[in-house]
């Protein structure tokens, strides 16, 4: 499988830190991959996340190489990558109408005109399964549940069709029953338009049933990575051991 | 064996606009002392305004609740400052909870001071104390809330809860926003404290790996009612409601792969 995405030396350091937030990441992402990036508060999967898709602040010192062997232009977020913040309250404008968020980043991206943005953006509030697309379309971020908030942060994240979406730590703040349906959305639209996919999570159980392979994040290193199956039946350092064990989950 | 805590048909109904809702729907249940009773539901099932009623920070409008042989919702004024240190409260956020520019020693020398649990010579040593009881150094006195990790914070909100020798702990979305392995620890230490102790916990939960780790019975919450409960393995092994269903479904699990996989 061609590469999509290619990461050498990557190392990150913030303004005033005293510590590099991440340093010496070496990854490749297929196209249509699904890669899991696994960590603890502190472990630089959010950085990583950040530095791909370009949302570092400018005063970040980046390190080493972040090429795109699977565009022919440099990748820019929004077209070519969608991202899913963790807290949709704070991602959606709280004072524009929802269907003209999503339509904004077709708008932007697809050289598309406001009218066929705007009936491309209900195609896509119906695509992540909001009930009343088009009225919903009218509506504000204040009316929904923070489940139905982030299926419109997911609307607005693939609408140029990227072909990579990152989501990161899109489920934590949810309960579970509503992690689980958006984790099953995720799923499916990566699956439809073959997107590759970059899941964010501080839980290896639910990573391991989304991805085809897991990067374990540690203090700003990755520590390991291999196939889910490998690293869930195999894991190679004590840190994924302790990870793994740590996973409470509902069988004996 | 009397219940330490026995909650009997609560209710509360919420206007939003000119529409009435009820939060809280004939809710009843019962915890003895030792034990953990989850409370677990979705998001908006009503387990908090549980916790808000118990804690006396919220009114209901209808039920009641015996705590330790007292009508709690019927105390008042001393009577209520009396039965506070035996009913505590843990958050899910202990820097939103807490003074983030209070110093650790400040935060337990609270309790101990107001309940009378210790005079000013002995404070010193009851925080020190109480520090290493749930695992810290006695040097993090001196530091500030805002200077010490999450998983140690919520140590320092159990230190402060357990300061008060209380009967029942409320302990609410406790460990929902720390790193896992942190997680472990914290309901390890939990689990420690109450077989020493003998604490009740009212466990508010919505992760249910967590809850079959530390609870001995669960009662699932749906739409402001108790939908189902029992004892905590066979509820998550055969779940008799929709709601208990969905969530133990919704729960990840770590798939199998053989061995020779790779």
């Amino acid at each position: 499988m061609s590469a999509l995405l290619e990461l050498r030396g990557l190392g990150v350091r913030y303004s005033g830190a005293a510590t590099a937030a991440l340093e010496g990441v070496d990854l490749a992402l297929a196209a249509g991959e699904r890669l899991a990036v696994i960590g603890e508060s502190g472990s630089g999967k959010s950085t990583l996340a950040r530095a791909i898709a370009g949302l570092l602040p400018r005063t970040a010192r980046l390190h080493g190489t972040i090429t795109w062997p699977g565009l022919d232009h440099p990748a820019r977020n929004g077209r070519d990558i969608g991202f899913v913040f963790q807290d949709p309250g704070s991602s959606l404008d709280p004072v524009m109408a929802l269907g003209d968020q999503v339509a904004e980043v077709a708008h932007a991206n697809l050289d598309m005109g406001w009218r066929a943005a705007r009936r491309l953006a209900v195609e896509l509030l119906d695509r992540v399964k909001l009930p009343e697309p088009a009225a919903l379309a009218r509506a504000y971020a204040h009316q929904l549940s923070g489940g139905q908030k982030q299926r419109v942060a997911i609307a607005a994240a693939i609408v140029a069709r990227p072909k990579l979406l990152i989501a990161d730590e899109a489920t934590s703040a949810l309960d579970t029953i509503v992690q689980a349906e958006i984790v099953a959305l995720i799923r499916a639209l990566v699956t439809e338009d073959g997107m590759a996919l970059i899941f964010v999570s501080h839980d290896i159980g639910l990573a391991a049933n989304l991805a085809d392979r897991i990067a374990v994040f540690r203090h700003g290193r990755m520590v390991e990575q291999a196939t889910t199956a490998a690293l869930v039946a195999r894991p190679r350092t004590d840190y994924s051991r302790a990870l793994l064990v740590a996973h409470l989950g509902l069988e004996a | 064996m009397s219940a330490l805590l026995d909650v009997q048909g609560l209710s509360k109904r919420y206007r939003r606009g000119d529409k009435e809702f009820a939060a809280l729907d004939g809710v009843s249940f019962s915890i003895a002392s030792g034990e953990t009773l989850a409370l677990v539901g979705p998001s908006g099932s009503g387990k908090s305004t549980v916790a808000r009623i118990l804690l006396r920070l919220v009114e209901p409008d209808g039920g009641g609740a015996r705590f330790d042989g007292e009508d709690l919702l019927a105390l008042r004024g001393a009577a209520l400052r009396a039965i506070r240190p035996k009913l505590q409260m843990v958050f899910q956020d202990p820097l939103a909870a807490f003074n983030p520019r209070a110093a650790v020693a400040r935060l337990i020398d609270d309790p101990l001071r107001i309940h009378g649990i210790a005079g000013r010579a002995a404070r010193p040593g009851a925080i020190a104390a109480l520090l290493e009881r749930v695992g810290l150094a006695p040097e993090l006195a001196g530091r500030r809330v805002h200077e010490i990790s999450g998983g140690q914070r919520q140590r320092v909100a159990i230190a402060r809860a357990i300061a008060t020798r209380p009967r029942l702990i409320v302990l609410d979305e406790a460990v929902a926003a720390l790193d896992v392995l942190v997680r472990g620890d914290i309901l390890r230490l939990l689990m420690e404290l109450q077989a020493e102790e003998g604490i009740a916990y009212l466990f508010i939960s919505h992760d249910l790996g967590a809850v079959r780790a530390i609870a001995h019975r669960i009662a699932i919450m749906d739409g402001g009612r108790v939908v189902e409960q029992g004892e905590a393995r066979a509820v998550i092994a055969a779940p008799a409601s929709a709601i208990g269903r969905a969530l133990v479904a919704a729960t990840p699990e770590l798939p199998k792969f053989r061995e020779t996989a790779s």
